[in-house]
């Protein structure tokens, strides 16, 4: 390892579109501060939320889930096998929650009291705990990123106290998200009578975490492959094929208990009324649920790069899918009006994403985050003898 | 002590004296409306519309029927808005009126995220979406005029037919079935009685309520009877059993699979990606 070398970041003409985006992101975003929501949204008194926190926050969470989901199976039942994935799926989570916070710092209309919350104690509200869970999360993750940081730079004092700290760091990086992946979705227990339901439920709050959960290893694939993919590396295809195993147990079960609690609540034959959201949720059920299930269940798939990519696609894109139905689909009837992201939503959570990339990139160019390629042979360490002993 | 307001829908003749009373005694600013198929103007509430009467042409047989609702905030026994903010921002005060505290009591916590919109059955709070740094706004009950001078809301004092009543609602509710029970023509309920664990305005209508605006079926099930808080709470009281039960759990299968793990130094397996 090359300690102490200087920072690079390479410049590529993809980039630079990157940077541009984000560039734009950021005029919008100071726009919308000083002329108000109405200048630059399309949101209404019908559509409150939007894009910003349907997708950006909901979704950024949920995609971010591959963080907690991997400590727990790295970190607390030690399955080393996974060590090659584990600081990737932290680096990934770490820079969501940091997106999904700065996407709701964009959205609040009053964002100069974005802190009244830690000292008004409105524990009866669901996003007090969100609001809570998630500050305290994303400082978790910082401290745990510290690590990883204080390799590169040296200061052994705070490595010192770090260190001590990060059994109970760990801990708390699983049990913080476990609890607002959670309450994302009770947020919504408050729209009984409003949200479909199909989606609306006492038990939507096991749905979204469950979610966020399986989701996880199939996020840790794709950003994998793609990652893998821009530096000309060998994918962890075995590592991947591997991880189903998680999420083809988890997507089973959540599929059992979803059928069982419609067939519970008496609404099972909603889902093949014809109407809109019964069409969406079938699909969101068979195209991303039931689909997944046999690809991961089939050998010859799940083994082969391309097989485990695809059914990791539609898992992740199945986690949006559902985000997106409870926030838009299953909400316009109810809301009445209409709504669409206006030119100037897009922007911002196209910079955003692309900072994401950007982000991720310099990251991983610049600390210890990807396992040591195989024929790279430091301190007779090979990558073999550090990952399958 | 709960105050409350009984409307009566078969009295109201839509003349909107409530609408005007209400925006000159908050001094709302006025907007020009526009031409739409009926008579409603400006059609719902918003942030600088605190009440609004919604127009009804209703057939019955050969009859025409016109009916006027005048709509406002429904001042939740339980509102689903003051459990859904965070910074306590609403508050359901002892008078029965649902205040937002940042504008009523100078109390500017807060953050402008519009979870109480999302929370409110009714779809009431509006938001300044035109304003830098916007207020969620919605009929306060004349609070003030309760609360100082002991007045009844400038809408109900404005009401030339009576179809407007302030009074203690427990008083009103009796009062209100006292005139469904003597009067034929009324229909057999109050809205607001139960709707969401009861509300402090309270309805009464000689036509069926799901014909002029109101939500009495959802998705085919009759309206929540429940307080949302309640449906809420249900869950969230779980938060500290499951902070410390699953944290105790995660902490003894870290032990339990520790003994077995190998050691590692991470600072051996990972390294900069070299992207020349």
């Amino acid at each position: 390892m090359q300690k102490g070398r200087n920072w690079t970041f390479r410049m590529t003409g993809f980039r630079k579109l990157l940077i541009l985006l984000v560039v734009i992101a950021v005029c919008a975003a100071l726009y919308r501060f000083v002329f108000g929501l109405g200048s630059v949204t399309n949101l209404s008194d019908e559509w409150p939320w939007g894009l910003w926190i349907g997708f950006d926050l909901l979704c950024g969470i949920a995609l971010a889930g591959g963080g907690f989901s991997t400590a727990l199976i790295v970190h607390v039942l030690h399955k080393d096998k996974y060590l090659p994935i584990a600081r990737a799926a932290l680096l990934t989570s770490l820079i969501g929650y940091i997106i999904s916070m700065v996407s709701l710092f964009l959205d609040i209309g009053r964002w100069f009291n974005f802190w009244r919350p830690f000292f008004y104690w409105g524990f009866h509200s669901v996003l007090f705990e969100v609001f809570w869970c998630i500050s305290l999360y994303t400082t978790v993750q910082v401290l745990e990123f510290g690590e990883i940081f204080f390799e590169k730079i040296k200061c052994p004092g705070l490595e010192k106290v770090l260190h001590a700290m990060l059994p109970f760091l760990l801990i708390l990086g699983i049990v913080l998200p476990s609890l607002h992946q959670s309450s994302l979705g009770s947020l919504y227990i408050v729209a009984v009578d409003r949200l479909y339901p199909l989606w609306w439920s006492q038990i939507i709050p096991f749905f979204f975490v469950w979610s966020a959960f399986f989701l996880g290893p199939a996020m840790v694939t794709v950003e994998g492959t793609l990652a893998a993919r821009a530096y000309g590396r060998e994918p962890e295809t075995p590592v991947f094929s591997s991880l189903t195993k998680v999420t083809l147990v988890m997507l089973i079960i959540y599929l059992i208990v979803k059928i069982a609690d419609l067939v519970y609540r008496g609404v099972l034959s909603m889902a093949f009324n014809g109407s809109f959201e019964s069409n969406m949720f079938l699909i969101e059920m068979i195209v991303f649920i039931i689909l997944p299930i046999i690809m991961y269940a089939t050998p010859s798939i799940r083994n082969k790069q391309g097989g485990v990519l695809t059914a990791s696609i539609l898992v992740v894109a199945g986690v949006v899918f559902n985000r997106m139905n409870v926030v838009f689909t299953g909400m316009a009837d109810a809301m009445g009006g209409s709504y669409f992201p206006s030119i100037w939503e897009w922007l911002c959570t196209l910079g955003m994403w692309s900072f994401l990339v950007l982000a991720y990139c310099f990251v991983v160019e610049n600390f210890p985050i990807l396992p040591k390629e195989e024929h790279v042979h430091s301190g007779g360490h090979s990558h073999g003898a550090g990952f399958h002993a | 002590m709960s105050k409350g307001v009984l409307v009566d829908v078969t009295r109201c003749i839509g003349c909107r004296s409530c609408q005007v009373s209400c925006k000159s005694w908050n001094d709302l600013p006025a907007k020009l409306g526009t031409f739409s198929n009926n008579w409603d103007s400006p059609g719902k509430t918003s942030a600088d519309t605190w009440t609004n009467v919604n127009y009804y042409v209703i057939e019955d047989g050969d009859n025409l029927k016109w009916r006027f609702v005048k709509r406002q905030c429904m001042h939740c026994n339980e509102p689903a808005c003051e459990s859904a903010c965070f910074t306590h921002s609403f508050v359901k005060t002892k008078e029965g009126a649902v205040i937002y505290k940042p504008t009523e009591l100078n109390k500017d916590y807060c953050v402008g995220c519009r979870y109480c919109m999302i929370a409110c059955p009714f779809g009431i709070p509006g938001f300044q979406w035109d304003k830098a740094f916007p207020y969620v706004q919605k009929c306060r009950f004349c609070y003030d005029r309760m609360k100082e001078e002991g007045l009844e809301p400038a809408c109900v004092t404005s009401c030339p037919t009576g179809a407007l009543k302030f009074g203690d609602r427990k008083e009103l509710l009796a009062e209100a079935w006292d005139r469904i029970n003597k009067n034929p023509r009324y229909v057999k309920g109050v809205y607001g009685e139960k709707e969401y664990g009861g509300t402090s305005w309270l309805y009464i209508s000689d036509v069926p309520f799901d014909k002029i605006g109101f939500r009495t079926e959802a998705f085919g099930k009759p309206v929540t009877q429940r307080s949302i808080p309640s449906l809420t709470w249900d869950v969230l009281k779980w938060t500290p059993y499951l902070f410390f039960g699953w944290g105790a759990i995660l902490t003894i299968m870290r032990a339990y699979t520790k003994r077995h793990a190998e050691v590692h130094d991470e600072s051996e397996l990972y390294e900069p990606v070299d992207n020349k």
